[in-house]
């Protein structure tokens, strides 16, 4: 059970710093940025061991800040570039890198763009960011996509006109290979060793283009992507297959801003909206067999599996791509104990989940049902 | 017109030179000043004044960070306060609300704890002092706040008030706690210089089982006055306190207390205690003796204090309406001619008094922020306690403090979020305030945007959604984000500006030669129904990519039906029977004879329009020739495809 803390900042990202995997260590430290304010910042705050001075047995310590940086206009997305440095891009169309130096526990900006994205005689948001060390891809409301390398002065592509309309989030799908979502509901795969300017396939829905503003791809098959937009509906793509989304399931009243497969165990989905809930996704596979053989864990059935075709072979197949919600069992929780305003963000990893809300609030749940 | 209370504050204008006239200009919230060439008497320069515009805020509370949080906090306790069922009897939800008055007050004491703590912290001495006023500001609001829960929404009865106040009490006065922990950590307690301010502490405050055990430390230090401390000890052990759990009525309570009252009265005049001071202060006080009490002003502190330990030992039986006939003669009492009465005494005394409009009164003019009475008023609005006091503005006075309190949190950058759930809960005037204010909320980012059009649709504000996506379209319009525009529109069901939108397309399509944005307009879905033009746009897309796949039968009746559906603007019907040429152009027959005369009748109803149209002497000669010129060859096209269509269709296959 969480509580919120406080903090006077409307928060728009919350991301865990990211814990080597050979170390079972539960994640301890994390990120926020927040927007709306005169004066935004970028904070680092830390929910500490259990073990550690100060916190009586079992009580759930709040989260303390460690430092905190100034930051020009709303951070519109944040994310890990590694262990000390995150990138956030800025309602001023700047990316910029901050360090967290551990041993003075400070914030300092590192590296900046400013003015990334633009049009030519106004400020351009950016949207979204996503990290593959050393590599960065951002988007923004100019419909552009800026690859930057950390450490290196200029910029290292530019796809301009990318989309007619805004790019609300990216993600990559492989090391060289990013989706981007838009405003129209489109999907679109840009393969970043081509150097012509236009996406290797774009799939979208058939109906209402319902603008989308969230992407996550699932951490062990690639090709399965789930997106959230302006309707609330969590939809989950087959990217190989077909330009339909695989499945269509009614989640929010409101705008879904973020969608997030738990990275180490990927039945489970989360997903927040602007409607003020958080909602935990938990599919159980219909198979009977053990999950260490599923998801073409032995190579007997990775064969098998690249060529199976929709509704094949369903322990091969991931429970998301069922179809029908009703045949997989599909259970959904509510996370958050009361109806709060929107929650904007959210980042789950081991069994920690901490999520911002613009009621100026942090929830942080360190026992996750993983 | 009634006279102000209290004298209005000045504040100085640094920037602005001594002697100049200042010009001004009221906001929501805040006065624009700005200095001016008037002078009082004597010509007026020209020319420009001062260059700056100086913004004065009379709420800096808004903008504190720390206090940041109690608006946060207490926005999320009044939506769930609103949220409690209308149909269930005032009785039973009592505790309900209790529990919320306490919620309120643990949020306002968690503030306070955060900003002392800063003002300790701080090294800025004046910001060390305007954290200190916040926290006196915030334990005045808490005190009376507590008062209020406790007369107003717990209304409790005769005897369970007092012990209701007498908790009130204690929670306020910390110094006795203070000291008592400073005695009891000292090597040898009975010799501390402040143990009889502690044990008469707690007497003046009702904590007898504390006084007696403090007093028994006392008692094993002087075994020749052993007798004396045992009487007392007693005297303390006997005092009856009213049980409003238990079976003893108030009359049964009434006729203990008396007689224990006399038997302490009967100890005080056979001089029992008087050969030691302390001990018969103490019984002066038991008995409650008012000049005995009177002398202890310094432990008291204040006349609040005064008034309950009077009533303790005096009218433990006090109904709630005898309270302020007490609670006056208190205050005079507490007060010499030095002192004088403050804005908080008079607030404590009209609560006394169960005058709950004179206490949101002199609380709405003392305090500097709707805060504090818009959430006690609404809390009394639904515990049933305030009249329908109907203002002249029409709306009551509980809706009235909640807009003033939302429009005031409406102006700061951020907090406009939690406004909104206020005027939700105002039904008379809410909406209308709502969607004055909502639409003036800066957009700097398609995110807030959407954030606001999602307040406004939940609504059903539908001319604030299609001015704001008005706003947002044409934003990106300027920016040349046509695809950005057009989905702005498709929210707003914007005909008219989708239909501007396509003509941008158009344009440029017709300057380029190349449609732009292709991923867009092939996409478009049924979004493409939303205007006219924007159909003409998709379906003439798709015409050339039927072109572009060579399915000239299905291309050519696209082309057709576009014209003859009235789909196209008939300014690109010259484009689009050009664009009919290569077709009609072609070996093999694409357009058959019905399709020919059709083509034949768009053109000749183009060209008799075009003739009608006074030939402006501004178009020059050779455009003219062009347009006749292509005239021209289309008719050519026109009679060669009809000649063949006829022909092919008069073919018998043999």
């Amino acid at each position: 059970m969480e509580s919120a803390k406080y903090v006077s900042l409307k928060i728009s990202k919350t991301r865990w710093r990211p814990v080597s995997h050979s170390s079972l260590q539960q994640p301890d430290i994390f990120a926020t940025g927040s927007w709306d304010n005169e004066d935004n910042k970028v904070s680092v705050w830390s929910i500490g061991d259990p073990g550690s001075l100060g916190l009586e047995d079992g009580f759930e310590g709040d989260p303390q800040l460690i430092c905190e940086h100034k930051h020009d206009g709303d951070v519109l997305d944040l994310q890990f570039l590694d262990q000390e440095r995150i990138v956030t891009v800025s309602s001023t169309g700047a990316v910029t890198i901050f360090r967290h130096h551990q041993n003075s526990q400070t914030v300092s900006v590192s590296q900046q763009w400013p003015r990334a994205h633009r049009y030519p005689c106004d400020d351009a948001p950016g949207t979204g960011v996503a990290c593959s060390s050393p590599e960065i891809v951002t988007v923004g409301e100019d419909g552009r996509i800026i690859v930057f390398r950390a450490d290196h002065e200029g910029v290292v592509r530019v796809i301009e006109n990318a989309d007619s309309s805004t790019l609300h989030a990216v993600t990559y799908l492989r090391t060289t290979e990013v989706l981007t979502v838009n405003s129209f509901g489109q999907l679109k795969l840009w393969d970043l060793r081509q150097q012509n300017n236009s996406p290797s396939q774009v799939l979208s829905l058939s109906g209402d283009r319902v603008p989308l503003y969230c992407v996550d791809r699932h951490p062990n098959q690639q090709h399965i992507v789930a997106t959230g937009g302006q309707d609330g509906m969590l939809c989950v793509w087959d990217v190989r297959q077909g330009s339909m989304p695989f499945s269509l399931m009614e989640a929010h009243s409101a705008e879904m801003w973020e969608v997030h497969f738990h990275p180490t165990n990927p039945d489970h989905l989360f997903t927040c909206s602007e409607d003020g809930s958080l909602l935990h996704w938990e599919t159980a596979s219909p198979s009977e067999r053990p999950s260490f053989l599923q998801g073409g864990g032995s190579s007997s059935m990775t064969s098998r599996s690249a060529m199976a075709p929709a509704g094949g072979n369903q322990s091969i197949m991931s429970a998301w791509l069922c179809g029908d919600p009703s045949k997989s069992r599909l259970e959904t929780t509510h996370m958050l104990p009361s109806q709060t305003l929107s929650v904007n963000s959210l980042d789950v990893l081991g069994q920690c989940l901490v999520c911002g809300t613009d009621g100026e609030a942090i929830f942080v749940n360190r026992q996750v049902p993983v | 017109m009634e006279e102000v209370d209290v004298n209005p504050t000045v504040t100085n204008i640094p920037a602005i030179r001594h002697g100049k006239h200042m010009g001004f200009a009221w906001g929501p919230e805040d006065i624009l000043v700005y200095e001016t060439q008037f002078k009082a008497s004597g010509p007026s320069l020209s020319g420009p004044g001062g260059s700056f515009i100086h913004k004065v805020r009379k709420d800096e509370d808004i903008h504190s960070p720390i206090l940041r949080k109690l608006f946060n906090e207490s926005h999320h306790i009044f939506v769930g306060l609103q949220t409690i069922k209308e149909d269930v009897p005032s009785k039973s939800k009592k505790p309900q609300f209790v529990s919320i008055s306490r919620n309120y007050r643990s949020v306002i004491r968690a503030c306070m704890e955060e900003l002392q703590q800063v003002a300790v912290s701080t090294k800025d001495t004046e910001m060390a002092t305007q954290y200190g006023n916040q926290v006196s500001i915030l334990l005045a609001i808490e005190l009376i706040w507590n008062l209020c829960e406790v007369l107003f929404i717990d209304a409790a009865p005769a005897g369970s008030l007092l012990l209701h106040l007498l908790d009130w009490v204690r929670l306020h006065n910390a110094d006795a706690d203070e000291k008592a922990k400073d005695v009891l950590q000292s090597d040898s307690p009975a010799e501390h210089h402040h143990y009889w301010d502690v044990v008469v502490s707690y007497v003046l405050q009702g904590r007898l089982e504390e006084a007696r055990q403090m007093l028994a430390k006392q008692a094993t230090r002087q075994p020749a006055s052993r007798n004396m401390y045992k009487l007392m000890d007693g005297l303390l052990s006997k005092m009856p306190f009213y049980n409003p759990g238990g079976t003893q009525t108030l009359t049964e309570f009434d006729v203990k207390w008396r007689n224990w009252h006399e038997e302490v009265d009967r100890y005080l005049k056979d001089n029992s205690f008087s050969s030691n001071y302390h001990l018969e202060l103490i019984c002066k006080i038991l008995v409650g003796d008012e000049d005995a009490l009177l002398e202890q002003k310094e432990l008291l502190s204040t006349w609040y204090h005064f008034l309950i330990t009077r009533l303790l030992y005096c009218h433990p039986t006090v109904k709630p309406i005898e309270l302020h006939y007490y609670a006056q003669s208190c205050l005079t009492m507490f007060l010499d001619s030095r002192s004088v009465q403050e804005p908080l005494d008079s607030i404590l005394l009209a609560a006394f008094e169960f005058d709950i409009y004179l206490v949101i009164k002199d609380c709405s003019i003392v305090l500097n922020n709707w805060w504090f009475v818009a959430h006690l008023t609404d809390l009394l609005d639904h515990c049933k306690l305030l009249h329908s006091h109907n203002l002249n503005f029409g709306s009551n006075m509980r809706e009235f403090l909640l807009i003033e309190y939302a429009s005031g949190l409406f102006t700061h950058h951020s907090l406009w979020q939690c406004a909104v759930d206020y005027f939700d809960h105002c039904p008379e005037l809410g909406r209308a305030c709502l969607e004055l204010q909502i639409e003036r909320v800066p957009l700097d980012t398609e995110r807030k945007a959407l954030k606001v059009l999602r307040i406004c649709e939940d609504r059903q504000m539908s001319e604030q959604v299609r001015s704001i996506c008005k706003i947002m379209a044409m934003r990106a319009l300027r920016n040349n984000r046509l695809g950005s525009a057009l989905s702005w529109s498709i929210r707003a069901k914007d005909a008219a500006f989708a239909t501007l939108i396509s003509e941008r397309f158009l344009q440029d399509y017709c300057t380029k030669g190349t449609f732009s944005d292709l991923d867009l307009i092939d996409n478009l879905g049924p979004a493409m129904l939303l205007s006219d033009r924007l159909t003409f746009l998709g379906k003439y897309r798709e015409f050339h990519k039927l072109y572009g796949e060579k399915r000239f039968k299905e291309a050519a009746k696209l082309l057709l039906s576009l014209m003859t559906a009235k789909i196209a603007p008939r300014s690109f019907w010259m484009t689009l029977l050009t664009d009919a040429l290569p077709l009609l152009e072609q070996k093999e027959v694409i357009f058959s004879a019905d399709q020919t005369y059709e083509l034949m009748y768009c053109l000749e109803e183009l060209t008799s329009s075009l003739d009608t149209a006074a030939p402006g002497a501004d178009s020059p000669m050779q455009e003219q020739d062009v347009e006749q010129t292509k005239v021209e060859l289309l008719r050519l096209s026109l009679a060669r495809n009809l000649a063949m269509a006829i022909v092919k269709e008069g073919t018998v296959d043999t």
